[in-house]
């Protein structure tokens, strides 16, 4: 169990998927701009993560590996990741079409993102059990939705700022990124010794 | 050849399964979508203003898709046309459009009121309306910052003099400036009528006069004239009854007989007669 917590805790702050392994930074700078389309973005990211975790975790543990095929992770999880968020819309569609039109815009769009792949490449390198692949899953989403709410704030503060002409837009942007991230590392080494 | 097949058939297969699945699943589940939609949808003009009171164009194509008696003749840009096109694609009886054009409650240009501040902040009007009521001698007239015209989607809307006019001939009548204006000087009104009381000066009218010489000063001139009845001074300001304006035997008795000028008389059938 404090395994678990330690694995999920340190999916959200330590190892932040955004923050410190640089991983769905096309999103993180494009949609975080609102507050609600930062949450629509992130709650769609968590539920693909979790989603492609339980479908790819099986297919390499139980088809990939046996047959020495690991070398074809990357391509298979991008086939049965992309088929997989293209059929949870059409089932979305279908039976909760509130659903649909919340997570709608964002769940095409984080059908390949890399912080989706990472996360179930990285359970498998891990050497994660099915159910800490699952919790880790979850908590790089939760730390994937706690960067982008963070960053919504911050950036509606920069919007406000009297920023230098040359720094306008994306600069400015990377900067406080950057800034953001810098404050994410001061974590590191704290989750490990919680339970020490 | 034999590294290359195991590693192509069990993508292939995967592909093949993930490819069959879709397939099923959009045919199993597909949603039915209103076969009407798309084309209600396109009678619309797709300005989205709300005019209709639905959000937007897409908002009220479904209202009319889903309820039957969702009426026709909502869409004020559109007009007659669009409510012509809507009746004979949803197969029901054509209603008329009541057409409305916005007009401007206030005639207070630089001619006629002056500025008792030099204002330098944001180029807003509800921005200037935070310090002390706007740059204006007259809290309760054009701000002269341009919100309306900003709004318009039609380019209808300009600020000449330092008052806000709108060109009939180009407003369809979204109503997006009247609900810009922060002093609420614009109204729609419907494109029939011919006279327009141009001031909403609620001061007395002591203090209108000092501030504005185009105001109206409630003097109830007009209330004498008017043979129906339908112009009341209400809160020291003309205010015009149009139920009861129609068919005025003695017709801008009102406007002719003030003495301020503030009520206008204004030929407001534009873009709807153009249209047709």
């Amino acid at each position: 169990m404090t395994k678990l917590i330690i694995i999920l805790l340190s999916a959200v702050f330590i190892n932040n998927y955004v923050l410190s392994r640089f991983l769905g930074i096309c999103p993180f700078l494009g949609v975080s701009k609102k507050l609600d389309s930062a949450t629509g973005m992130s709650l769609a990211v968590i539920f693909v993560m979790l989603m492609a975790t339980a479908a790819t975790y099986p297919i390499q543990v139980y088809l990939l590996t046996p047959n020495g095929l690991g070398y074809l992770q990357t391509i298979v999880f991008i086939l049965v990741i992309a088929a997989l968020v293209q059929l949870v819309e059409i089932v979305l569609k279908r039976y909760i079409p509130s659903l649909h039109k919340s997570l709608g815009v964002y769940l095409p769009l984080i059908t390949t993102n890399c912080a989706v792949l990472g996360v179930t490449i990285l359970n498998i390198d891990e050497g994660y059990t099915f159910l800490e692949a699952m919790v880790n899953s979850l908590g790089s989403g939760l730390g994937f939705f706690l960067a982008m709410v963070m960053f919504s704030g911050v950036r509606s503060v920069i919007e406000g700022a009297d920023v230098p002409e040359s720094f306008k837009g994306l600069p400015v942007t990377l900067v406080a990124a950057a800034i953001t991230s810098l404050s994410f590392l001061g974590f590191g080494g704290v989750i490990e010794n919680l339970f020490a | 050849m034999e590294a290359i097949l195991t590693a192509v058939i069990p993508v292939v297969i995967i592909g093949v399964i993930c490819a069959a699945v879709l397939v099923i699943a959009s045919k199993v589940m597909a949603v039915k979508e209103d076969e009407r939609f798309p084309k209600v949808r396109e009678c619309l003009p797709g300005a989205n203003c709300g005019a209709c009171g639905f959000a937007g164009c897409d908002g009220y194509a479904k209202a009319l898709c889903e309820n039957p008696d969702t009426p026709t003749n909502l869409c004020i840009p559109g007009a007659d046309g669009v409510s012509r096109q809507l009746s004979e694609v949803l197969g029901v009886e054509f209603a008329d459009v009541v057409e409305q054009v916005a007009v401007v409650h206030c005639s207070g240009d630089c001619a006629h009121t002056q500025d008792k501040v030099q204002y330098e902040g944001i180029e807003s009007c509800t921005a200037a309306k935070l310090m002390y009521g706007g740059k204006g001698s007259c809290t309760y007239g054009c701000l002269g910052l341009g919100d309306c015209a900003k709004v318009c989607p039609q380019d209808a809307v300009c600020v000449d003099n330092g008052v806000a006019r709108i060109n009939p001939k180009d407003c369809v009548g979204c109503g997006m400036c009247a609900k810009a204006c922060p002093n609420h000087l614009i109204s729609l009104v419907a494109d029939v009528e011919r006279v327009v009381v141009a001031c909403s000066s609620k001061d007395k009218g002591a203090v209108t006069r000092k501030v504005c010489s185009a105001g109206c000063i409630g003097c109830k001139k007009c209330e004498k004239v008017c043979p129906l009845g339908a112009i009341k001074v209400e809160n020291n300001v003309a205010v015009i009854d149009y139920d009861k304006c129609h068919d005025c035997p003695d017709f801008a008795a009102c406007a002719k007989s003030c003495t301020t000028g503030c009520i206008l008389i204004a030929d407001l059938q534009g873009y709807h007669r153009l249209k047709g």
